[in-house]
């Protein structure tokens, strides 16, 4: 033969990549890129293009794992084909259902997060305590300090765990709160109707 | 013991904790104007009285002045229903129609997120415990061969033999000295302790010593010191007097 033959093409990224591999497979959350940059003990652009690299490998439909952004961080997940033979084995970190009161609890302090129970109350009209401690219990909310003076109620902020289990990169992620239809306006057309009414 | 017929003493109420109760349900009292630690004192105070802990008492003691707590905590702070009370008619329904708004969107953004999570139903990630941190790196002194197989070479090797010597004390008897003054005695009228033992082991030099004590005991033997750690001499009765005659003299002589 004249001329080697070349069927593969090395990477001069392929060593790094190799390194994230193996750092996200031992990670039991997230990594996110300052921390992978400080472990391969790279530079971040060199890593990011790494991670740009493992992301094509690890895609959904050519893998069995899925590299994905998530929490803030990169990780590794099971590919979805393979959802229904991982539940034969494992439990979803959210395995029953979460029930309305605890989406409406969760969605407040999502939104409005470090927030307090009383607040939560505020909103919801109802007591909280029962759906703050069902999060807490999940791993979905943590405490995050407490109000300011003494004794000030505790206030709670979702987790990584939050995010990853709803599939979110950050919480940015959410739906914009005004995007949300707060539409109250025939309502509001009601209670000033009755308001005149009143101081008629 | 009967939480309900425990007799109370306030200022605000005298009687039975069961009317206490029924007056402040009617709205007869104010339960702002009660003392609720006063109701605690009064029925720890009556707890202790008793011998045994009633726990029945105890529970439906708390549950009741748990309630108590929480009325006058809400009569005490003013409500959300008095500060909507406070506002124009207009105002308040605007109030209302603020906080309806932002209610709806949490219920619109909890909407959102049980759609999201039944989509994401399908993840499966590994969740556990992070992994332990890196451990400080210990360095050692940097070693040289030869020095290290010296130093095993050291543990290698048998130890000597524990000596056991000193654990084989030998005590001679005290008759075999008392025999042995008691001839050199016989040849002599005095003789200097030291120098005659000072060839043998401490322990048959204190054998010897008891020896001589013996024999003093019998009237034997004198003996004496001219100091402490002066050669101890040893002298028949006897002759002993001679040389204290002696002495006696002397000092007489010196004294004239």
């Amino acid at each position: 033969m004249e001329r080697p033959l070349r069927l593969v093409t090395a990477n001069p990224l392929d060593q790094l990549a190799r390194t994230l591999e193996a750092l996200l497979v031992v990670a039991s959350a997230p990594l996110p890129v300052e921390e992978l940059v400080a472990a391969a003990d790279d530079d971040r652009e060199r890593v990011e293009m790494a991670l740009g690299l493992l992301s094509e490998r690890y895609r959904e439909g050519r893998s069995g794992i899925v590299l994905e952004q998530v929490a803030g961080g990169w990780a590794f997940r099971a590919s979805r084909d393979a959802a229904e033979a991982c539940g034969r084995l494992f439990e979803r970190p959210v395995q029953r259902g979460i029930s309305q009161a605890s989406l409406e609890t969760l969605a407040i302090v999502a939104y409005l997060g470090p927030v307090t129970r009383p607040e939560i109350a505020r909103i919801r009209g109802v007591a909280a305590d029962s759906a703050v401690a069902g999060l807490v219990e999940r791993g979905l909310i943590a405490e995050a300090g407490r109000d300011d003076g003494v004794g000030g109620a505790v206030k709670y902020r979702t987790t990584p765990m939050f995010e990853r289990v709803f599939g979110l990169e950050s919480l940015s992620q959410l739906p914009r709160l005004d995007d949300l239809a707060g539409d109250v306006d025939e309502l509001r057309e009601r209670l000033h109707a009755v308001a005149e009414q009143r101081s008629a | 013991m009967v939480v309900r017929e425990l007799e109370l003493d306030l200022d605000a109420f005298e009687g039975p904790f069961d009317l206490l109760l029924t007056l402040i349900l009617k709205e007869e009292l104010d339960l702002a104007d009660v003392d609720v630690a006063g109701i605690v004192v009064r029925f720890v105070e009556r707890l202790a009285e008793r011998e045994e802990l009633d726990l029945d008492a105890c529970g439906e003691f708390l549950v009741l002045v748990a309630a108590l707590l929480e009325l006058k905590a809400r009569g005490l702070f003013e409500d959300e229903a008095a500060e909507l009370a406070d506002l124009e008619p207009e105002e308040a329904a605007e109030e209302l129609a603020r906080r309806l708004a932002e209610y709806r969107r949490m219920k619109e953004a909890a909407g959102w997120l049980s759609e999201r999570l039944a989509e994401e139903r399908d993840r499966f990630f590994r969740v556990g415990p992070a992994p332990l941190a890196p451990q400080p790196e210990r360095k050692l002194a940097p070693q040289e061969p030869e020095q290290l197989a010296e130093v095993i070479r050291l543990l290698a090797k048998e130890p000597p033999a524990v000596s056991l010597n000193h654990m084989a004390l030998r005590f001679p008897p005290v008759t075999q000295f008392v025999e042995r003054f008691r001839a050199l005695l016989r040849r002599r009228s005095r003789f200097d302790f030291d120098s005659e033992l000072g060839g043998l082991s401490r322990a048959e030099q204190a054998v010897a010593f008891l020896a001589l004590l013996e024999l003093r005991r019998a009237d034997e033997i004198t003996i004496s010191q001219a100091a402490p750690f002066a050669p101890i001499r040893v002298a028949r009765v006897g002759e002993e007097s001679a040389a204290a005659d002696e002495r006696t003299l002397a000092w007489n002589a010196r004294s004239a």
